[in-house]
C-alpha cells in the first residue's frame, strides 16, 4: 500500500498523470531560491532554456553569469565566486558539468570544500535522440566517488523543486541531477523531501525497492502490478539523496524484506545500486538485484523506447523483483540445510 | 608606503625588499631541503616579486586573513608554494619555525596549498590552468558587489599550455575585469625543458593582447620593476592587466639558474648547503650596501 504519509497524488497510475521534466523543477526551484538569498547567482554554459535559467535571467540579469561553452570554467569560475562569497549554480549538461569539469569539481570545489551548486541537466539516456555522447550515465559515480560533495536525483518536476531550494540552503559542495524528457508528476507539495533522508512511498515485506530519479515512478508502478497480479508486496523507497545514503532507512528495508532491487537510470557500476550494495554488504548482507545501464553506453531513440531498450522499464524492474525473492528463498533454503547439517538431521 | 603616481621606490625600501626575497629564497632551500622534495627552481624565480607583493602592494592583515577588503592573491601554479609560505610566515601569518614542517604528515604547508588547512591561502590550487579561472570569479563578484580590493593571480608560463586558463582569459576580456591582475612567471622552463620546445608559448604578449588584456612586460627578478608593472596594472580601466615577469629559475644559486632539471630536482648531498651559503654571501653584501647607505 502506498503511504499515506508520503502524500502523493490522489491517483497515481492514471493514465493522463501530469507530465514534466525535472529540469523544469530545477528552474522554478532557482528562482525561490534566490527571492530567498542575495547570494545565489546562476553560471550558464550557452545553454539558457535548455538548463531552465530564462526565469532566473528575467528576473535577475544581474545574476545570471554568461560562460560560454565554457565547462571547465564554469566550475573553476563558480569556485571563485563561492570563495567570495556567493552561493554559485554552475550548470550544464550533465555530460560537460560535471563530465568535462571533473578535475575543476573535485579540486576547485570539493577538495577546497566551497560553496557551489552543480546542476547536470539531461542526465540518462532519456535525453533520447541527441544519442551516446549527450547522455550522462556515469555522472552519479564520478560525483558520489568524492569527499564533500552531496548528490542528489530527484524523482519528479516538483521534488526537483524542493532539492533546487534545499540545495541552495545547504553549505557545501552539492550535486543536483535532471533529466530532459517529461515525466509523471506523482509527488506533491506535502510530500516530504530533506537531504538525506530517503522517502518511503510504499510499505512491503517481499522485497524491497529503492531507487532514484524518475525511476522512482516505475518502480512505483512495478510494486502496484506486482501487488495486484502476483501479490507480492513491495516496500519502495526514494533514495533521492545518493550520497549520503540515508542508512537508517536502508536497513530497516533491508531487514524487513531481505531482498532488494536498487532502480536508477544510470550506469549500474558506481551508481545508487553500487552505494547501497557498498553499505549493505558490511551491515547485513542482502541479495541485491540491479536495475540499471549494464556497461554500455547509451544511443538515439525515443526517450521511452531507450529506457525499455536498456533494461529499466517496469517489465525489467518485475523480473528483477521475483529474481530477487528467489534468491531470498534459496538463501533461506541453503541456510536451513546447514543448519539441519549441523544438527546431523537428513534433508530432504 | 609610496604613492601609487609614484613608481619608483625609495633606495631604502628597494634593499628592504631585496634582502626580503633574499630571506624567502634561504627558507625555500631550507624547507625544501628538509622535505626532501618540493619546487625549487620557481619558488627562488619568484621571490622578487613576492617580497614586493607580500610587503609593498598587498593590502592585507596577516593577522585577519578572513579580512572582508583584503586583496586576493591566487597562486595558480600551486607547486611553488615553499615561497608563498615563506612570505607569508615572515609577514605574520603563522610561525616562521612552521615553515620546516613542508609536505609533512598533519603539516598545514601541504606540497600543494590547501585553502581549508591553511587560512590566508586562499585557494587550493596546484593542478596547472584552473587557477585564473577562480581569481576571475573573484574578481567578477569584486565588480558585481562593487569592492575596492583587487584580485592578484600568480601563474606560470607553462600552464599557458592548459585549455581552461584561456577560457578565464577569454571571460575576463570579455567582461572587462581591471581589478584582475595576471601575473606570468616567464622563465621559460616547465619538467620536460624549454617551453618553447615542449610546446610554444610565443607571442604571448599577442595573445593576450587578442583577448582584450592590457600586457606589461618587467624584470620579475628586479623589486623596483616588479613595482613599477603592478603601479601601472592598477591604473588600466577597462580591461585586466597581465604583467609577463620575466625571472631566472633557480635565482640566486647558480648551479640552478637557468637549468630546468632544477623545476623540482631533489637536492644530493651538500647542495642544500652550497646553495644557502651562495645565498648567505648575497645577504652579507645587500647588508653592508644597506649599512653603507644607512
Amino acid at each position: 500500500m502506498i503511504r499515506k504519509d508520503a502524500h502523493l497524488i490522489p491517483k497515481p497510475f492514471d493514465p493522463k498523470i501530469e507530465q514534466k521534466p525535472t529540469r523544469d523543477g530545477y528552474g522554478v526551484g532557482v528562482v525561490e531560491a534566490a527571492k530567498a538569498d542575495s547570494r545565489v547567482v546562476v553560471l550558464c554554459a550557452d545553454l539558457t532554456e535548455s538548463t531552465r535559467n530564462l526565469d532566473f535571467k528575467k528576473f535577475f540579469p544581474d545574476r545570471f553569469v554568461q560562460m560560454g561553452v565554457q565547462e571547465q570554467l564554469l566550475a573553476a569560475l563558480g569556485a571563485g565566486m563561492a570563495l567570495a562569497g556567493k552561493i554559485p549554480f554552475i550548470t550544464s549538461y550533465a555530460m560537460f558539468c560535471p563530465g568535462r569539469a571533473w578535475e575543476q569539481v573535485r579540486t576547485n570545489i570539493c577538495l577546497n570544500n566551497v560553496n557551489v551548486k552543480v546542476i547536470g541537466s539531461h542526465a540518462g539516456v532519456s535525453v533520447g535522440p541527441d544519442g551516446a555522447t549527450h547522455q550522462a550515465i556515469e555522472d552519479i559515480a564520478i560525483m558520489r566517488v568524492i569527499p564533500n560533495m552531496t548528490v542528489i536525483a530527484p524523482c519528479d518536476a516538483i521534488e526537483a523543486r524542493k532539492a533546487t531550494v534545499a540545495a541552495a540552503r545547504l553549505e557545501g559542495p552539492c550535486y543536483l541531477r535532471f533529466a530532459r524528457e517529461k515525466t509523471p508528476v506523482f509527488t506533491t507539495d506535502a510530500t516530504p523531501f530533506e537531504i538525506g533522508k530517503a522517502t518511503v512511498l510504499r510499505d512491503g515485506k517481499d522485497v524491497a525497492l529503492i531507487a532514484c530519479g524518475p525511476l522512482v515512478y516505475k518502480a512505483l508502478r512495478a510494486a502496484d502490478e506486482l501487488a495486484k497480479r502476483d501479490r507480492i508486496q513491495c516496500m519502495v523507497v526514494n533514495s533521492h539523496t545518493v550520497k549520503p545514503l540515508d542508512e537508517a532507512t536502508i536497513l530497516a528495508a533491508a531487514d524487513r524484506c531481505r531482498a532488494v532491487v536498487t532502480v536508477e537510470e544510470h550506469q549500474i557500476t558506481g551508481g545508487l545500486g553500487g552505494a547501497i550494495a557498498e553499505f549493505l554488504t558490511k551491515t547485513r548482507p542482502t541479495p541485491i538485484e540491479f536495475i540499471g545501464v549494464q556497461n554500455r553506453f547509451g544511443e538515439s531513440g525515443p526517450p521511452n523506447e531507450l529506457i525499455e531498450h536498456f533494461g529499466m522499464g517496469v517489465s525489467h524492474i518485475k523480473a528483477a523483483v521475483k529474481t530477487a525473492m528467489a534468491r531470498k528463498r534459496a538463501g533461506r533454503l541453503s541456510l536451513s540445510t546447514i543448519m539441519s547439517k549441523l544438527r546431523g538431521v537428513k534433508t530432504s | 608606503m609610496i604613492a601609487s603616481d609614484m613608481p619608483h621606490l625609495h633606495e631604502e625600501k628597494v634593499k628592504n625588499l631585496e634582502l626580503i626575497a633574499n630571506k624567502l629564497r634561504q627558507h625555500v632551500i631550507r624547507m625544501v631541503a628538509a622535505a626532501g622534495s618540493g619546487h625549487q627552481g620557481g619558488a627562488l624565480g619568484m621571490a622578487d616579486v613576492f617580497a614586493v607583493l607580500y610587503f609593498h602592494e598587498l593590502k592585507h592583515r596577516p593577522k585577519d586573513p578572513e579580512w572582508e577588503d583584503r586583496d586576493r592573491l591566487i597562486l595558480s601554479n600551486g607547486h611553488i608554494c615553499p615561497v608563498r609560505y615563506a612570505a607569508m610566515a615572515e609577514a605574520g601569518y603563522f610561525p616562521v619555525k612552521e615553515l620546516m614542517t613542508l609536505r609533512r604528515l598533519g603539516s598545514r604547508l601541504q606540497g600543494h596549498p590547501e585553502r581549508e588547512r591553511l587560512p590566508g591561502s586562499e585557494t587550493t590550487s596546484g593542478p596547472l590552468g584552473s587557477g585564473l579561472g577562480q581569481a576571475t570569479g573573484m574578481a567578477y563578484v569584486g565588480k558585481m558587489d562593487k569592492k575596492s580590493w583587487r584580485v592578484f593571480c600568480l601563474t606560470s608560463d607553462a600552464e599557458h599550455e592548459a585549455g581552461v586558463h584561456w577560457e578565464a582569459t577569454m571571460f575576463a576580456g570579455k567582461n572587462r575585469l581591471d581589478n584582475l591582475t595576471c601575473v606570468i612567471d616567464r622563465n621559460n622552463i616547465q619538467i620536460d625543458g624549454d617551453t618553447e620546445n615542449v610546446m610554444p608559448l610565443e607571442p604571448l604578449r599577442a595573445k593576450y593582447e587578442a583577448f582584450n588584456w592590457h600586457v606589461i612586460e618587467c624584470n620579475g627578478n628586479d623589486v623596483q620593476d616588479v613595482t613599477r608593472a603592478l603601479e601601472e596594472a592598477k591604473k588600466v580601466h577597462d580591461r585586466p592587466t597581465v604583467v609577463i615577469a620575466h625571472t631566472i629559475p633557480g635565482r640566486g644559486v647558480s648551479y640552478m639558474e637557468n637549468n630546468y632539471l632544477w623545476h623540482s630536482q631533489p637536492f644530493k648531498p651538500g647542495e642544500a648547503e652550497k646553495a644557502l651559503k651562495e645565498l648567505k654571501d648575497i645577504e652579507a653584501k645587500l647588508t653592508a650596501d644597506h649599512q653603507q647607505d644607512v
